[in-house]
């Protein structure tokens, strides 16, 4: 790789220290005295449970949130943070979970608006010259003129983090950025940023559930647990099982359910027949191709597929928001269309991805939306009039076993940390019998416990007969749970294999597209 | 804990002290106008309290302009449930009252109360539909319902006086056009005892009724999953656009009925004099209201109490009757100015507000 002049910034990496951070919200410590140190170049990793207060860490870094008790220090002077502006101008930049890029925008005019203090008339000419020259520098390319609401999850990420490298930042913050990506288009990100940190280029604090992005990059962790500092070490000196038990504060067993066990898939008719499906995407253009599936009950089908090939239009049409333009959707034998009796009638139930901003209504409260499936049946309502005291009663059954933390069933379910959103919609989804489930990514943001609890309900829901049809962007994943998996490429099912007898590299070529299956076998 | 009984009050603390502060601050700066065009502030308050709430002649004259007000409230509250903001309301309301008078003169001769009924109804169905266009365009046709129902209320307003001036005009209304009256034993009486009309009545049950919907029964938690989050609200096997276009048409009922009060109870027949600016005031009435169908009520009748007081503005200090549609205009801007503030003010927390992490740190995006 070429050296990457153009980010030779004044002053590269930034040393970083955290006195005694704190920060509450109403009764809820979110944070409570917390120290760390990053010194410039190094790249942390900050772990925690779910809900232990690492965004709300970096959120106080950035200045979208004050705290109230603690001191920065940037090259060991006291800094005040008290607005994003000056987060900025220290050179502490941040890339989300979620997209702040301009859907209409190109990526090209994202990034040049993104250096903020613009002069009156844009020279286009010339910062498309300097854009030019930055990119040059990348180890990938980037569609500049491609509106940035018509990339994909993965491309959008790497331009967010492109975004803050052009901006020339010092500090760099990664909220779980790395959930919407394949594991190849992580491993291309995080490995440009360890090496811009090892040029002492940046310093860089990352969020991540995932140990594996732990072992591969960072040179040092500090773990949280329930807003305290539990713990901090250098990667080098450290297991997984030492990091995983720093996080619960105990010894923990992590062990997969093993294939042998489950039992067998019942003979029967299909609980979710798919026949000839096809769908049309935002733009016009076909997504789904004439898809044929069935899901038997008490069977797991997994679907494989490099992001943006189909999975998610698949997975809207059966929730209800995508309209399908052919083909057609049966449930027990009849035709369904995800209307609310059917989804009542038919106990059909979902985990869609993005739970905010796909099962969840962020401004009510977290009693109103663990009661989305049902406020309208017995006993939370008879005959159209709401038994709130039955809606909240269920709220606080859900919160206690489904152990969701969350100030009180009446604070707005935006308020949660992602992992406890997601622990919300699965108490949801998964507290009643359900004859046919719809997942999606159902683990993204989960941390490790709440990733093992997660998959043996969604294995305790198949033994129980439940019809589960996952998408899953983890080969992994789909190999430790499901029955099948078929494999979608452009907008179609191009393979299918017991898993069983699943191969991984077979499953990737297939994943990889038509083109590349053909050059393998010529 | 004083903090934790704290918290709970907060959101009421909130909807409530934050309107009446914008309100507060809507007469301070009102004052200073007044000031300036040479009045003293204290006299005209004094005024117009004197002209909505002084006596029970201004009670009653408050009360009368607070019927349709509710109505014309609601018309912006039920549809602002589904996330819509809807300005329509003066249009409908036009319909509404033009509806009425065709119906209650094409029923004439059934009894008194079948000939009001199909009055009220027409004017709800002349309103519900042209609201519930908008509701349509909105969600079939992805045109901003605000524009649109903005749009159809001028053209509302322009069919009711067409037909007012052309094809329905009554040739026995001279220098005011108008359609054929629907005749006196077809018209609204008054609340027993009282002044006002039985409309204050239907406008407050209509408020009501909304708000026990809304508040107890599953119609409200559908309309607030829609309005919240449409994806959601897919997902939960919901008819987003059966909602959307239903809430409009709610909306456009209310004003639509509006409309055939003032036929039915107080003109006589439809013509221009319906069209009192009360659809364009509804809309301060449920940013007031902060588009609660209950406070919708009280607000229409503080607003009714300052329209009220016009005319003694005008009588005892020569002010252009106009001088309290600058008061609400003022308070208009206040209001919607003050209504980002909820959420974020930190004299009601505990803690720091947090700051909602949508605009970046560069302001680059969203
Ligand atoms: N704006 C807020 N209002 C109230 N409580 C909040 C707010 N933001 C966070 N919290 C609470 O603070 C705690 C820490 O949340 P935070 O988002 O920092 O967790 P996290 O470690 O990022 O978890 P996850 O891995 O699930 O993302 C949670 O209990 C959460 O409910
Ligand atoms: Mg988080």
């Amino acid at each position: 790789m070429k050296p990457i002049e153009l980010l030779q910034p004044a002053s590269g990496a930034l040393d970083l220290e955290i006195l005694g951070l704190s920060k509450h919200f109403g009764d809820v410590a979110a944070l409570d005295d917390v120290s760390l140190h990053i010194p410039a170049g190094s790249f942390h990793a900050l772990l925690g449970e779910n809900g232990a207060g690492k965004s709300t860490l970096v959120k106080c870094l950035v200045g979208y949130y004050t705290a109230d008790k603690g001191t920065v220090l940037v090259d060991q002077r006291e800094v005040e943070i008290p607005t994003p502006r000056e987060a900025s101008k220290l050179g502490i930049g941040m890339v989300y979970q979620h997209f702040t890029l301009v859907p209409s925008m190109t990526v090209a005019e994202n990034l040049v608006i993104a250096r903020g203090a613009l002069p009156a008339l844009l020279n286009w000419r010339e910062e498309r010259a300097r854009l030019a020259a930055f990119m040059e520098t990348l180890p990938f390319k980037l569609p500049l003129d491609k509106p940035a609401g018509g990339l994909a999850a993965g491309e959008k990420q790497k331009v967010e983090i492109i975004k803050q490298l052009y901006l020339q930042r010092r500090l760099l913050i990664l909220d779980e950025p790395t959930s919407v990506l394949t594991l190849d288009e992580a491993d291309e990100a995080l490995g440009l940023i360890k090496q811009l940190a090892r040029n002492q280029q940046l310093s860089v604090l990352i969020i991540t559930h995932k140990f594996r992005e732990v072992s591969a990059y960072a040179d040092a962790v500090t773990v949280l647990r329930r807003g305290r500092y539990a713990g901090h070490g250098k990667v080098a000196e450290l297991t997984v099982d030492q990091m995983a038990e720093m996080m619960v504060g105990s010894a923990v067993a992590r062990d997969a359910a093993p294939r042998a066990n489950r039992p067998a898939i019942p003979e029967g008719a299909a609980r979710l027949r798919i026949q000839q499906l096809t769908a049309l995407g935002d733009h016009g253009l076909p997504v789904l191709k004439n898809i044929d599936l069935s899901v038997y009950p008490g069977e797991i089908l997994g679907i494989a597929g490099v992001s943006g090939n189909g999975q998610k239009a698949l997975i809207e049409v059966l929730i209800g928001q995508r309209e399908k333009s052919g083909g057609k959707v049966q449930v027990h034998g009849k035709d369904y269309s995800g209307r609310r009796a059917e989804l009542a009638l038919c106990k059909v139930n979902s985990l869609p991805e993005e739970p905010l901003r796909n099962a969840c209504v962020g401004n009510l409260s977290v009693a109103d939306n663990l009661a989305l499936r049902n406020y309208d049946q017995p006993p939370l309502a008879r005959s159209g009039w709401i038994n709130w005291r039955a809606l909240r009663a269920q709220a606080k059954t859900y919160v206690e076993n489904f152990r969701i933390k969350t100030d009180g069933i009446d604070a707005k379910i935006q308020t949660l940390s992602g992992g406890n959103v997601q622990r919300a919609v699965l108490a949801r989804e998964l507290s009643h019998p359900v004859d046919l489930l719809i997942v999606a990514n159902p683990v993204f943001g989960l941390d490790f416990n709440a990733v093992a609890e997660t998959h043996s309900r969604l294995l305790a829901a198949r033994a129980q007969g439940t019809a589960i049809l996952l998408v899953s962007e983890d080969l992994d994943e789909l190999l430790e749970l499901s029955d099948r998996i078929v494999v979608m490429s452009e907008g179609e099912i191009v393979f299918e294999v017991d898993a069983a007898h699943a191969d991984i590299r077979e499953l990737g070529r297939h994943m990889a597209g038509s083109h590349a299956l053909a050059e393998a076998t010529a | 804990m004083l903090t934790k009984r704290l918290d709970r009050w907060l959101p009421l603390m909130e909807s409530v002290g934050i309107p009446i502060a914008a309100l507060l601050l809507a007469m301070l700066i009102f004052a200073i106008f007044v000031a300036i065009i040479g009045q003293s502030p204290a006299t005209v308050f004094y005024l117009l309290y004197q002209g909505g709430f002084g006596s029970a002649f201004a009670w009653q004259n408050s009360l009368l302009r607070a019927a349709p007000l509710i109505l014309t409230g609601l018309a912006v509250a039920i549809p602002a449930q589904a996330g819509m903001v809807i300005i329509g309301g003066e249009g409908a309301l036009a319909l509404g009252a033009l509806a009425g008078a065709v119906a209650g003169v094409a029923l004439s001769g059934l009894p008194p109360h079948g000939v009001q009924a199909g009055i009220l109804f027409a004017g709800m169905l002349g309103g519900g539909v042209w609201i519930g266009l908008s509701g349509w365009l909105r969600h079939y046709r992805g045109v901003n319902e605000t524009i649109s129902s903005l749009l159809l209320s001028y053209i509302g307003i322009a069919l009711l006086n067409h037909f007012v001036e052309g094809p329905l005009k009554d040739p026995a209304s001279l220098n005011k056009p108008s359609t054929r009256p629907i005749g006196d034993v077809n018209m609204i009486g008054n609340l027993p005892g009282m002044e006002v009309h039985y409309g204050l009545l239907f406008g407050a049950l209509f408020a009501l009724v909304t708000w026990i919907a809304l508040r107890f029964t599953t119609i409200g938690f559908s309309l607030r999953i829609v309005g919240g989050n449409p994806r959601a609200a897919q997902m939960a096997g919901l008819r987003v656009g059966w909602w959307v276009v239903g809430a409009a048409a709610m909306g456009g009922a209310a004003a639509g009925m509006a409309g055939a009060i003032e036929v039915a109870a107080v003109q006589g027949a439809a013509n221009a004099s319906v069209l009192a600016g009360y659809g364009y005031a509804g809309i301060l009435v449920a940013f007031i209201a902060r588009q609660n169908p209950l406070a919708v009520i009280p607000v229409a009748i503080l607003l009714g109490g300052i329209n009220a007081a016009g005319g003694i503005l005008q009588r005892r200090l020569d002010m252009p009757d106009a001088t309290v549609l600058v008061l609400q205009g003022i308070a208009f801007v206040v209001i919607i100015a003050s209504e980002t503030l909820s959420g974020r003010l930190r004299v009601w927390r505990s803690t720091p507000a947090p700051v909602k992490p949508a605009i970046p740190a560069t302001g680059a995006s969203v």
